[in-house]
């Protein structure tokens, strides 16, 4: 089962609005709430830093009887260095962003405790993929 | 976690609805269908808020209640009544003056339902303290966001802090003194005067506890009624007894907006108001709103000022209380205060009775237990709803196009029900067509 949502650059007050949606679907297919939660911050934060850190961008969403898949990709600056992008701390965030209570550097690191595997690629100036997977069985 | 069918004290009178719909709008669970121009409630859905019944133009949605004469079976007639009722009245009736009222009704003791708030606070803080990994601790004061989270917030089923309410620590402290001072337990009958239907739904089938030690209830209006009635033509105004214990500022105050957070540690915030409370209850839910050590959530604007079994207006009665701490507090300065509070002699019998169990979530969103089942459902959802007309005009009996499709796949209505596609049936084979051609398939994809 697939779902689609595009994730507008800067848009602050609709950030979080597709993750919203895609933990409607999970209640409505009985996943433990336990999961849901889980997989509900680990979202969030990656639309968030999509938000944040990039133009434009696109959740994809694929849910299979074992297992939930999202996957983000936006056009943005791409990340530099991802392993000290998923140091807790690290934040290139600008003090606007920092102003709307974003930026603690926080995200990526609870994205990896949340879910079971993560995988980030990124090219410099192009932009970056984030893929979340949560097994439920 | 299936679980007997709860209890609801809000009944639907069959001869006077007429099925306009109104209710099945407001109904924050969608729990309300109308069918053969009548409205029923789906009871494993039904959080007992009254919202269905404020709206309702003919009041055609009541409150089941006890009979009031129960009361005289028992010996001992204990009012416990919840201080808004104190609220209630014009302030020139003082409490003394109210509580008499009261007990000219026929009991023999009155007793407010906020005095073991003062106990409640402390162990809250304590409850809050001792839960260091859950975040934020979500009061469980108010039955009706209790359910509301159980049926609609499953994942934050275990953020409710396990305490009873205040009602029930006064019943037992005040229960335990009569049966220390030598009645028998059947010779004693507690009667809780209620603000609302959730309180009524909770007594009679309590969430994460065992009995109640209330033995029937009361809607407040009824009592508010015969007392006012009497007020006002001042027949008993000579028999004013004497105000024995005196609730202290902060549970005066407690079912009021804020009357919990304020006496919590730590980060705290409070919100009123059904539609608030699944406003924020969702952005706790989704990680949006983080670092709260405790949310008190009320289901009634104003909390239980605007419950729904209260008649005056509930800024007024709130003004009241309000004025009633301050009084108190003037008072404690000017050292008036004796206060020697029945519940003070039963702390440790009460603090040993504080705990609730486990409350269990039992979710209405799923579709089907089975998780392949429910995305079959999901997807055939999707389809039917790509040819309704998406006005969520109400007139099929099901609040939204959404709930009508799901109620298709559930096996709860048809698709005939909707009055578009009976049309569109007389008029053309080719509906589903034509609709997409309309709408396009992919229209309501995003809305599930
Ligand atoms: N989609 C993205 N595109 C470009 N850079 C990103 C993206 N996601 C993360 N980054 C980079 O990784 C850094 C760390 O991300 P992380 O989510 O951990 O923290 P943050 O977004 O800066 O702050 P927080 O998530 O705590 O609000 C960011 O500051 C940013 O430089
Ligand atoms: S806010 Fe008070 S009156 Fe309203 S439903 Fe909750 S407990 Fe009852
Ligand atoms: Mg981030």
């Amino acid at each position: 089962m697939e779902f689609e949502y595009p994730i507008e650059g800067g848009d602050f007050t609709r950030a979080g609005m597709a993750s919203s949606q895609v933990k409607k679907v999970l209640k409505q297919l009985n996943i433990a709430p336990a999961i849901i939660k889980r997989i509900a911050v680990a979202m969030y934060e990656a639309e968030v830093n999509v938000v944040a850190h990039a133009f434009k961008g696109t959740m994809l969403v694929n849910i299979m009887p074992d297992k939930v898949f999202i996957k983000f990709i936006d056009e943005g600056p791409g990340i530099h260095d991802i392993d000290l992008a998923m140091q807790e701390g690290f934040s290139t965030a600008t003090e606007s962003v920092r102003q709307m209570g974003f930026g603690a550097g926080m995200g990526l690191p609870n994205i990896k405790k949340n879910v079971d595997e993560l995988q980030i690629s990124s090219v410099v100036n192009k932009g970056t993929t984030v893929e979340l997977t949560t097994y439920i069985s | 976690m299936t679980e007997k069918v709860f209890h609801h004290a809000l009944k639907i009178l069959e001869d006077v609805c007429y099925g306009c719909t109104h209710c099945i709008r407001v109904c924050p669970t969608d729990a309300l269908r109308v069918r053969y121009g009548k409205a029923y409630l789906l009871p494993e859905r039904c959080i007992d808020c009254g919202k269905c019944m404020k709206a309702c133009p003919v009041n055609a949605i009541i409150i089941d209640q006890d009979d009031f004469n129960d009361i005289f079976k028992y010996k001992i007639r204990i009012a416990l009544v919840s201080s808004i009722l104190i609220g209630q009245f014009p302030r020139h009736y003082s409490s003394r003056k109210i509580y008499s009222g009261i007990l000219e009704q026929g009991f023999t003791h009155v007793y407010e339902a906020e005095h073991g708030a003062g106990i409640l606070a402390e162990e809250i803080n304590q409850f809050i303290e001792n839960n260091k990994s859950v975040r934020p601790v979500i009061s469980s004061f108010c039955p009706a966001i209790v359910r509301l989270i159980q049926v609609r917030f499953p994942s934050l089923v275990e953020n409710i802090m396990l305490l009873k309410a205040p009602l029930d620590l006064a019943a037992l402290s005040f229960k335990n003194e009569l049966l220390e001072r030598g009645y028998s337990e059947d010779e004693i009958g507690i009667f809780y005067v209620t603000p609302c239907a959730a309180k009524i739904a909770a007594i009679k089938s309590p969430v994460g506890e065992e009995n109640s030690p209330i033995n029937g209830v009361i809607n407040m209006d009824l009592i508010y009624n015969k007392v006012y009635r009497d007020l006002k033509k001042e027949t008993r105004s000579t028999c004013i007894v004497p105000e024995k214990e005196q609730l202290k500022a902060e549970e005066m105050g407690w079912s009021l907006t804020g009357g919990e957070a304020r006496n919590i540690n730590g980060r705290c915030l409070s919100i009123d108001g059904i539609n608030n409370a699944i406003d924020f209850l969702e952005g706790i839910e989704n990680g949006t709103i983080t670092n709260f050590d405790f949310i008190e959530v009320r289901a009634c604007d104003q909390s239980c000022a605007g419950g729904i079994l209260t008649s005056s207006n509930r800024f007024l009665t709130t003004e009241r209380l309000e004025e009633r701490i301050i009084k108190y507090e003037n008072d404690k300065i000017e050292g008036k205060i004796f206060n020697n509070k029945t519940i003070d002699n039963h702390i440790d019998f009460v603090k040993g009775k504080i705990s609730i169990d486990k409350i269990e979530p039992r979710s209405i969103l799923k579709l089907d237990d089975d998780m392949e089942s429910a995305m079959k459902k999901m997807g055939r959802i999707q389809r039917i709803l790509s040819f309704l007309p998406g006005i969520d005009c109400g007139a099929c009996g099901t609040p939204s196009c959404k709930t009508l499709a799901e109620d298709i796949v559930q096996g709860r209505a048809k698709t005939s029900d909707c009055i578009f596609i009976q049309t569109s049936l007389n008029v053309a084979a080719d509906k589903e067509i034509r609709a997409e051609k309309i709408w396009g398939k992919d229209r309501f994809r995003k809305l599930t």
